[in-house]
């Protein structure tokens, strides 16, 4: 799995928070994009899972020899961000069961265990969203965002509301996702600077 | 299309489950037709069987229906946006899995508004209807004709601020040829008029299901997507 950027620009009316970026990544390759607040990380996090369109510019997934769209890529994509809320009202088995249906995954009550096993939510599937924590609503939206192993995952402030135990996971995770493909990582945490093999660091829009 | 068929159902399924832990839409549907039942009963009374009367009675019912409606079945979309959950949707589900989804999601929620809509003005209003099968089958056709407009503008007004204003603006052009149809034949069929009078009525319908339906489902991802 390759993604390239050429000349990406994004703006929000005269604003130009994003201006003629281009970047190469390649499978197991991390990039952390960094930068204050407004300066355009979440934006780029969204240009890259097709929710926003740039102004001008390309972007491309290639997987096996195939080129995708942001947006027909997004099942080879898992995106993970304070702005993805999942549905409280139900439990966080039925959600994963849900995407899992509309997604076109075979899924059963032990892969629903199983991921949620993964992100430390074990034995609270059962539990309604809305009685989850901050930091366990975080573990749900990873065990989202792994459903049926994304080959680039997309992680805009991947610790927030995390405890230690919490982020020392996510950081496993980022590790694992090396095997499968690119990870990007927006965030401003010194702890998750080191894990990049490439930090980009955003400017303020002009 | 197996996928489409199982990500609709999915949807469906979904909204069926979060509006029976929620009744975000269910209480405000079932309050204001009985709302709109108790305030025609009471300040108008049983109007008889007259030709001028059964206009009335048609006339009521449907507006009732109507703004009972559009108090409702915008909130599928609404609600996504408002919860922020579209975005989640978004990235996992075929937009057209999304418009069947919701679209059946309202057909489910009119089906039960027009049942509890025509029993109360039934008792209170003491409507008769002369030919029941004409009835039921304008009050489908003219439910799934009001669904099939008015879910595709759901979606358009879902992320605007000034939602249900938006809605009743954009929905009343498309409603008006359905309206006037549906009351005109559910006249004929509380009249108690033959099949044969009503047949122009469901065909005008059907030919407003068939081209609503097809736009809407090519507009839609367009709509979801931007």
């Amino acid at each position: 799995m390759h993604l390239a950027l050429q000349s990406v620009a994004a703006n929000y009316g005269p604003r130009h928070v994003i201006y003629d970026l281009s970047l190469d990544l390649q499978q197991g390759e991390i990039l952390v994009v960094s930068g204050r607040n407004g300066s355009g990380k979440s934006t780029l996090l969204r240009l890259l899972c097709g929710l926003q369109q740039p102004s001008s510019g390309q972007i491309r997934y290639t997987h096996q020899e195939r080129a995708y769209t942001p947006q027909a890529a997004r099942h080879l994509l898992g995106w993970v961000s304070p702005d993805l809320m999942l549905y409280r009202e139900l439990t966080a088995s039925e959600n994963l069961h849900f995407f899992a249906r509309v997604r076109g995954l075979p899924w059963s009550t032990a892969d629903s265990a199983a991921l949620l096993d993964r992100v430390e939510l074990a034995g609270r599937g059962h539990d309604l969203v809305s009685s989850y924590s901050s930091g366990m609503t975080q573990r749900l939206r990873y065990a989202y965002a792994l459903q049926g192993q994304p080959l680039v995952l997309l992680l805009d402030e991947p610790t927030v509301t995390l405890d230690e135990q919490g982020m020392a996971l996510v950081h496993r995770i980022i590790e694992q996702q090396r095997q499968h493909g690119p990870v990007v990582v927006a965030t401003n945490d010194p702890r998750e600077l080191a894990l990049g093999d490439y930090v980009l660091q955003l400017q303020p829009p002009r | 299309m197996k996928l489409l068929f199982q990500a609709t159902w999915a949807v469906l399924r979904k909204d069926l489950r979060s509006e029976l832990r929620t009744r975000y839409a269910l209480n405000a549907l079932l309050l204001f037709a009985v709302s709109a039942a108790t305030a025609v009963s009471l300040g108008v009374g049983p109007l008889g069987s007259g030709s001028i009367a059964v206009s009335v009675q048609a006339a009521l019912l449907w507006v009732a229906l109507l703004f009972a409606a559009l108090n409702g079945l915008a909130r599928s979309f609404v609600q996504e946006e408002e919860r922020r959950t579209s975005l989640a949707l978004r990235l996992t589900a075929p937009p057209l899995a999304v418009y069947l989804g919701k679209l059946l999601f309202n057909l489910v929620l009119l089906a039960l508004l027009d049942l509890v809509t025509t029993l109360l003005f039934l008792v209170f209003v003491r409507v008769s209807i002369g030919n029941i099968g004409l009835f039921i089958a304008l009050l489908l056709l003219g439910s799934v004709s009001l669904v099939t407009a008015t879910t595709l503008i759901a979606a358009i007004i879902a992320r605007a601020s000034f939602k249900s204003g938006l809605f009743a603006v954009l929905a009343f052009p498309l409603l008006v040829p359905v309206l006037v149809v549906v009351i005109q034949g559910t006249a004929l069929a509380l009249r108690g008029d033959p099949w044969s009078a009503g047949l122009p009525m469901l065909q005008l319908l059907l030919a407003y299901i068939v081209v609503t339906f097809v736009a809407s489902s090519m507009l839609f991802p367009v709509v979801w997507e931007a």
